[in-house]
């Protein structure tokens, strides 16, 4: 790593976090707050033949859906508009909202909550994939329950098969995970100068603020959204704080109060979106020189009750679907389903850790099957630049996988501890190769979001940065100080960079896609150029940026086909295990990382994206199982939806590659979500390495173990 | 509804509630003490961890009542002293901070830690730290961090 900006800085808003000076949504003190509960579906899918309520006191009220004001909808404005703001007459998953119950006493409100009993006639629920495809009670979604369907193809996969000397097939599942941000969801809706202002903990203000705008049927001018210093988010503050931020708005207008909405964790756990489960069917076809010539997938995830953005998951679920490998003849059919579970959303990785998990096992798994070392076999079949991707377009990224090979085997011993295990009963190593693709899926920065960013010089030799990308925990408030720095020559710390709000900043876009650093990063760089150009126009000049993509990527939505990502970041995992034969636990006893993501903007913040995405992907891989019984998640607390302590695993090893990316600020790629992806594939590899079965699902628990072993 | 009085922070506390009430809500409540974080309110998470006559533990799983007569410590009160100011700039240093909702509650058991082990192994780190849950940075850079305030905090503790 030899980039000058790459060299840590202190992070800008470290001291004031660790000493608990930082203001988080529930800290802050509003002028006659009132608290506001959601009355919610008890059932997965029932008609509402009544409601029946007590009285309420003087300064309480009931909100639901005849409270939005006739220019307005009942819709949520989110990628799609399906989910309702308040259900009526009918619900379709369990803890659907119906309506708010608010009032200056959070103890009173609760007690009016328990007083009101909602009668249902119960409707035959779909949970399953089987159930969903099987339309089980009746399509809940359209006329066959799928959202959305691809078909993704390369060379002649029928042909190729004909061909093949050797078929191998696996089915592999993933399940709901839960963000457990450490900062539950919160909002605040103010009435503030005759206008709503939503004070937020989330990754994404103008979503909220477009939400809003629609469901209340006033322009987006009139919505104000202010930032709060966000505790955590995952992805689990992308979409679902509009899911809040409605109801809680038309609530707001109805009483012209301040009113909180701030979840607890047992309600934080049960009724908000999750990672989407998925269900991934592999056929690999290989020629009498073990190449493999055809692979056909066949994807399903599992979007709930709502399609929000499902539709987004699966199509990067898919593009991500055949991995790091050149696969000369491969399809893949990927649908995403409706199911009366809470909808689903997104979720760090968003569709593409559940692709490359079945991906890396069913590769592991051919290997297997034909006997063959697991890594060599996958390292045979890496893309290469210009070979052709399941989009039918070049893999423009140079791919140093060898290299990163190199790295890691030289870290973690990897090749002979994989031989060194091959007989060992109860340890094992697995590895496991990823990319992700940075920003939004195709053309999608140019076409959906055109972000902007401003820049303007301040007195006393600073500069203001206005961007909506938020700092939620994963540095930004940092790296885009030094990003703006580096080009107008000032320290970090005289740049200004306030929490985002819709009244003062420009919509870059939002916090998500590993899009911040990469795309916004980018146009902060050209931005603060062009006003380093301008400086000595003196206090108050502006400059501006607006994204451009790159003229030679080109893309076809309807079909997927082109260049599915500007670029990508690249990672190996090593993951080393030893499991008990007697309780059949696991405990990980190494683990390594190499990633490249073009150039880390900040050494030590990288470290901390590493450390804290793969330990989170071992919790995915592990110990966060999340099941459903009757439609309900049956985990509502932080002790039976257990993540990892600081006991539960090693410190993971870390090294970066350089390879800068011409259109990244300093070369810089997207982080954020790679860190993520390869730890679930490398972990079950190595279980499966040490007990000496197959594994094809996960969470890896000793439940699952002991039935293999048996 | 019953007066209890306590120390917060090195200053005498009266404070007219119900003795069942969480010690958390009277922190952050009545007491205007938002260093202390709710996480999970079970004893999960560590994120309103404070002292209690010198022990770390988890404020919402007090009820006042059971404060009455002791020594509470919040992040309030030691972020300023020359312990806190060590722990803070070496977690500062090493990148232990991310999203920072967990890090008060980090720094007290930092805190308690290091009061009765000053040159703590990674070990013992990663096992005093095991009641507070981070779920940012897989943690690794608040045990360094741990270890940056043990070096440089010898004489402190």
């Amino acid at each position: 790593m030899g980039a000058k900006i790459s060299i840590p800085v202190r992070r800008i808003d470290a001291k004031e976090k660790a000493g608990g000076w930082t203001k988080y949504i529930g800290d802050y003190q509003f002028k006659n707050l009132q608290h506001g509960r959601f009355l919610r579906s008890e059932r997965a899918r029932a008609k509402i033949i009544e409601i029946k309520k007590p009285d309420f006191p003087e300064g309480y009220y009931y909100i639901d859906a005849s409270d939005i004001p006739s220019s307005g909808k009942n819709n949520i404005q989110m990628i799609k508009d399906d989910w309702r703001v308040f259900a009526v007459s009918d619900v379709k998953y369990i803890g659907e909202t119906i309506a708010v119950i608010l009032g200056p006493d959070k103890q009173k409100v609760l007690d009016l909550l328990n007083q009101i009993e909602v009668i249902y006639e119960d409707l035959v629920p779909a949970f399953t994939f089987d159930d969903a495809l099987s339309c089980k009670g009746g399509a809940v979604y359209g006329d066959n329950n799928i959202f959305s369907e691809y078909l993704l193809n390369v060379g002649n996969v029928d042909n190729a098969f004909k061909d093949a000397v050797k078929i191998v097939e696996g089915k592999y599942e993933t399940g709901f995970q839960e963000h457990l941000y450490m900062e539950t969801q919160g909002l605040v809706g103010a009435w503030e100068d005759e206008k709503i202002t939503i004070y937020a903990s989330s990754q994404c203000p103008f979503y909220i603020r477009k939400s809003v705008a629609v469901t209340l049927g006033v322009p987006v001018g009139d919505i104000r959204v202010r930032q709060t210093t966000t505790g955590g988010a995952f992805g689990g503050k992308e979409h679902f704080p509009d899911v809040i931020a409605t109801p809680l708005a038309v609530a707001v207008n109805k009483v012209k109060k301040p009113v909180a909405m701030i979840y607890d964790r047992i309600e934080d756990i049960s009724f908000t979106s999750k990672r989407h489960p998925s269900k991934i069917t592999i056929k690999t076809g290989l020629d009498k020189n073990n190449n493999i010539i055809a692979m056909d997938i066949d994807t399903l995830v599992n979007g709930g009750a709502y399609e929000s953005s499902t539709t987004i998951v699966l199509q990067r679920a898919i593009l991500h679907g055949i991995g790091v490998y050149n696969i000369p003849n491969a399809r893949i059919r990927g649908r995403a389903v409706a199911t009366n579970t809470f909808p689903s959303d997104a979720y760090r990785g968003f569709g593409a850790p559940q692709g490359l998990f079945a991906i890396e096992m069913h590769m592991s798994h051919v290997a297997d099957e034909l006997g063959l070392d697991s890594s060599d076999f996958r390292r045979k079949h890496f893309i290469k630049t210009n070979d052709i991707t399941i989009t039918n377009a070049k893999m423009h990224d140079e791919v140093k996988l060898p290299e990163m090979f190199a790295k890691i085997d030289e870290m973690s011993d990897y090749s002979s501890r994989v031989k060194k295990y091959t007989d060992d009963p109860v340890k094992g190593i697995g590895i496991a190769f990823v990319n992700h693709g940075g920003g939004f899926t195709g053309n999608g920065e140019q076409a959906i979001i055109k972000g902007v960013v401003k820049m303007k010089r301040l007195e006393g030799g600073k500069a203001g940065l206005y961007v909506s990308v938020v700092e939620m925990g994963q540095g930004l408030q940092t790296t885009m100080r030094k990003i703006a720095a580096k080009e107008l020559g000032l320290d970090y710390e005289d740049i200004v960079y306030d929490n985002p709000d819709t009244d003062i900043v420009p919509d870059s876009g939002p916090t998500c896609a590993s899009r911040s650093i990469m795309v916004v990063g980018f146009l902060v760089q050209e931005c603060a150029k062009k006003l380093k150009a301008k400086w000595n126009e003196g206090v108050g000049v502006e400059a501006e940026d607006v994204y451009k993509h790159p003229d030679e990527l080109i893309w076809e939505q309807e079909t997927l086909q082109g260049d599915a990502y500007p670029s990508y970041g690249w990672g190996i995992n090593v993951v080393e295990v030893e499991f008990d034969p007697v309780t059949y636990e696991v405990k990980t006893t190494g683990i390594w990382a190499v990633w490249d993501i073009g150039v880390a903007i900040d050494e030590i913040i990288m470290q901390g994206q590493s450390s804290g995405g793969v330990i989170q992907a071992l919790g995915y891989a592990s110990i966060e199982k999340c099941e459903l019984k009757n439609g309900a998640f049956m985990q509502h607390t932080m002790a039976d939806y257990t993540i990892p302590t600081s006991l539960d695993f090693p410190k993971v090893e870390t090294c970066f590659i350089d390879n800068p990316y011409k259109y990244g600020p300093s070369g810089a790629k997207g982080a954020g979500e790679l860190v993520f992806d390869a730890a679930p594939p490398a972990y079950a590899e190595a279980v499966q390495n040490a007990i000496g079965k197959r594994i094809y699902d996960i969470p890896v628990t000793p439940e699952m173990i002991m039935g293999a072993l048996k | 509804m019953k007066e209890i009085k306590f120390i917060l922070n090195g200053k005498e506390v009266s404070v007219e509630a119900d003795p069942l009430k969480r010690l958390l809500d009277v922190l952050r409540e009545d007491e205007k003490m938002t260093g202390v974080k709710e996480g999970c309110g079970e004893g999960e998470c560590g994120a309103c961890a404070v002292l209690k006559d010198g022990v770390l533990v988890n404020s919402c799983m007090i009820p006042l009542g059971a404060a009455e007569g002791s020594e509470i410590v919040t992040p309030e009160g030691i972020r300023e002293t020359d312990k806190g100011k060590c722990i803070i700039d070496a977690f500062g240093d090493a990148g232990a901070v991310q999203c920072g909702f967990c890090t008060p509650g980090m720094m007290m058991a930092t805190e308690a830690l290091l009061t009765i082990n000053n040159k703590p192994n990674e070990s013992e780190i990663r096992e005093a730290l095991s009641g507070n849950l981070c779920r940012c940075t897989g943690y690794d850079l608040i045990v360094k961090g741990v270890q940056i305030a043990s070096e440089r905090g010898k004489d402190l503790w």
